[in-house]
This record gives C-alpha cells, sequence and structure tokens, in this order.
C-alpha cells in the first residue's frame, strides 16, 4: 500500500552525500546546484526526493511487517530469503537488468508507473565506467 | 583530468537533479523581471450526476496557459475502462498522463482477475497514486462508472482525499456548476433530465467563469452502454455574434447599397483613343 506519511520516511531515509561536490572534477558546479551552503549539502533539492528515492523499500517493509503481524515471523522470513535469492540474479554492474523475478515476487509485474515510463534506466545516456564498477563491487577498489 | 565515478543504479521515475537549479534561476529572474514559464492549466468545468439508470459526465473545453487560451477545443473526459471514464481538472499534462496510467493499470488488473473493473479499484489506485506524489501531481478528478454494483461517481482532489457522492464539480468553474446543481438535483432522474441539468451546469460554468469556455462534451454511461458525446453543445462559437443568432446580419459587409448616396450633376467627357498596335501571344496549352 502506498499510503506511508511522508515524516516517517525521512526518518530511515538514506542520508544525502553531502560535504562532497556533486559535480564532475570534484568542484562545485555553481551552474546546476548553485553556491555551496551547509543548508544546500543535507536537505534535498525536493521535497519528494527522498521520499521517491526509499519508497520500494518502504513499501517492502511495510507489507513485510504487515504480513508478520496477520501471519507470523516465518511468512516474511522466507519471503525475504525469495527476495535476497532473487536480487541475486543480475547482470555486471554497469549493465541495466530487467529485475523479472524481483518484481514478480513484489506483484509489480502486472503494474505500470512513473517509474517504468519517465527517465527509464535501460535508456540513460551515461553509464558508469565498467572496470570501476566491477572492482567496486568486488571490493577491489 | 576528469575523476572516475562509481555510480549506484540508476531508478526509473521522476528526477529531481534540475530541481535546485530552477529554484535559483526562478529567484534569479524575478530579480531582473522575467517570469519562468506557466504549466499549462486547464482552468475547468468538470461535473457529474448519477441518474436512474447509471452516470452522465460533463465538461467543457478550454485550455487555459496562463492568460491566454491554450487549446479552444480539447477533450477532457478520459477513458478509463469501457464502462469507467474520468474528466480532469488541473495541470493538463497531469490529469492526461495519471488518467492513462490508470487506464493501464485497470486493463492489466482486469485480465489477471478476469472480471470487469470497478469504479471503486480505479478510485483506490488513483487516491493512492495522488497521495504518493503529495499533491505535486496537479490533478483533480471526477470519476464515474457502472459496475457490477451499479452507478458510482467519485471526486478525487491532488492530495488524495475522495468523495462518494451523488452530485460532484471540480474545477475553476466548480463554485458556478455546483450552484446549478444544489438548485435542480433530484433523485432518480431520467436520462434527458440529467443531460439537461449537466448541460446547464457546465454552461454556467462557462458563462461565470474566465478559466472555461467553448463547448459541452458529455458522457452518458449506463449499464452496457456508453455514449460520448462531443459536442453536445456549442455554448460560444468563435466568429458568430451574438445577435446573428437571430439571423440579423451584424458583422462584416461594409458595401452600400446603390442610391445611398444622391447624385448631384453628372459630366460624361468621352477620350478619343487610336489603336496603334495588336499583337495576340498564344498560350503553350500542350
Amino acid at each position: 500500500m502506498n499510503t506511508r506519511g511522508l515524516r516517517s520516511q525521512l526518518k530511515d531515509s538514506v542520508p544525502v552525500a553531502g560535504l562532497c561536490p556533486q559535480g564532475s572534477y570534484g568542484i562545485q558546479d555553481s551552474l546546476r546546484s548553485g553556491f555551496t551552503s551547509v543548508k544546500n549539502e543535507l536537505l534535498p533539492s525536493h521535497p519528494l526526493e527522498l521520499s521517491e528515492k526509499n519508497f520500494v523499500l518502504n513499501q517492502d517493509k511495510m507489507n513485510f511487517s504487515t504480513l508478520r503481524n496477520i501471519q507470523g515471523l516465518h511468512a516474511p522470513l522466507k519471503l525475504q530469503m525469495e527476495y535476497r535469492a532473487a536480487r541475486q540474479i543480475q547482470r555486471l554492474p554497469f549493465l541495466q537488468s530487467s529485475n523479472l523475478a524481483l518484481d514478480t515476487l513484489r506483484g509489480s509485474d502486472d503494474t505500470i508507473g512513473f517509474e517504468d515510463i519517465l527517465s527509464d534506466p535501460a535508456q540513460s545516456e551515461t553509464m558508469g565506467e565498467p572496470h570501476m564498477m566491477v572492482e567496486y563491487k568486488l571490493g577491489l577498489l | 583530468m576528469a575523476t572516475l565515478a562509481v555510480r549506484r543504479a540508476p531508478l526509473g521515475g521522476f528526477s529531481f537533479e534540475n530541481c535546485k537549479r530552477n529554484s535559483i534561476l526562478e529567484s534569479e529572474a524575478s530579480k531582473v523581471g522575467f517570469s519562468v514559464p506557466t504549466a499549462r492549466k486547464t482552468g475547468t468545468t468538470i461535473c457529474g450526476v448519477v441518474f436512474k439508470d447509471g452516470i452522465v459526465l460533463g465538461a467543457d473545453t478550454r485550455a487555459t496557459e496562463g492568460m491566454v487560451v491554450a487549446d479552444k477545443n480539447c477533450s477532457k473526459i478520459h477513458y478509463i475502462s469501457p464502462n469507467i471514464y474520468c474528466c480532469g481538472a488541473g495541470t493538463a499534462a497531469d490529469t492526461e498522463m495519471t488518467t492513462q496510467i490508470i487506464s493501464s493499470n485497470l486493463e492489466l488488473h482486469a485480465l489477471s482477475t478476469g472480471r470487469q473493473p470497478r469504479v471503486a479499484t480505479a478510485n483506490r489506485m488513483l487516491k493512492q497514486m495522488l497521495f504518493r506524489y503529495q499533491g505535486y501531481i496537479g490533478a483533480a478528478l471526477v470519476l464515474g462508472g457502472v459496475d457490477c454494483n451499479g452507478p458510482h461517481l467519485y471526486s478525487i482532489y491532488p492530495h488524495g482525499s475522495t468523495d462518494k457522492l451523488p452530485y460532484v464539480t471540480m474545477g475553476s468553474g466548480s463554485l458556478a456548476a455546483m450552484a446549478v446543481f444544489e438548485d435542480r438535483y433530484k433523485t432518480g432522474m431520467e436520462e434527458e433530465e440529467a443531460k439537461q441539468l449537466v448541460r446547464d451546469a457546465i454552461a454556467a460554468g462557462i458563462f461565470n467563469d474566465l478559466g472555461s469556455g467553448s463547448n459541452i462534451d458529455l458522457c452518458v454511461i449506463t449499464k452496457g452502454n456508453v455514449d460520448y458525446i462531443r459536442p453536445h453543445d456549442e455554448a460560444n462559437k468563435k466568429g458568430v455574434r451574438h445577435g446573428e443568432l437571430e439571423g440579423v446580419q451584424l458583422t462584416g459587409d461594409y458595401r452600400y447599397k446603390r442610391g445611398t448616396t444622391a447624385v448631384l450633376s453628372k459630366v460624361v467627357n468621352p477620350l478619343d483613343l487610336e489603336l496603334l498596335e495588336e499583337t495576340v501571344q498564344t498560350m503553350d496549352t500542350s
């Protein structure tokens, strides 16, 4: 269910990468992000940014906790094991994988939302540097 | 030398990259005196009414962009499923995309359940999506349809609240339309009476609200049949002055009849011309 309020999501949000400049070349990109200020770094640029970034995670968390309350501990435990297994079936880190198994488990394989229409990751103009991405994933970096 | 970066896998959906830049540009531009372009709104009158056998939905057809009419004949009654239609007010793109997404989702859902979709399902899907975006998607909708449980009519606000009522109006002309409804609505009306009521409500919105205008579209939904009447009534015809409807010619002819000006005296001077040369040039018509 998508009815989680905004405030509760701010508490368990992934921290915004502050203190390191956002632009390429490692210096502050004044045209895009404006002048440096602590407020700029810490707060998201749009109230919905954090909420959207963590939407799927929070939805899963809520579904699992509901399931735990209704059906006991074993049901979400088993499902999470299946999620973990499905998440391991991926392509190389710099390639986009379809996540079909994960979608089927979540039940989002027969729904369409803005995440399927807008900025489709399969058609993004930039990509991570393949060697660096693989090294990062293997922990060699 | 540029630094190489490891990026996390990109997510689909809305991208907020330019928000900071946009807010900075907006504040800078307003200091100099320019204004940022606004989104095209529908500044609308939409309404719906439940009658004996089903639903009548009505909408005007004007889309505005600030103070200018962007589209004189836009279609505001969107298809959701064969038995459910939805009128949209607010930002035109938002209503269009939201109704299309919900229509697709409802179709997939119907294929998966094997049953005709219900209006409550569409309502629930719309409400959850709009709440997720906390009102930033500016779509105010009037959703109506007939399913296995009878006719249902909902109004859905941009922040995600919904109302299930026998008659609803939305948009900038909603007060004018609601005044007509409050005066003349009765339960269990016949189809013609309901169509006339909706037509009058939308006409009240068109004539009393700047954001609504042009024609009146109607959609009559009954069990097993949908009548999409576009346009039902052309309340404002462009180029026709009001008086011309009665047959009196008011526009455009500035010619005067012969004899309007009295002739006082007449002098004729014949010119003698000689014919000097005559040439004929044939056209090549092969």
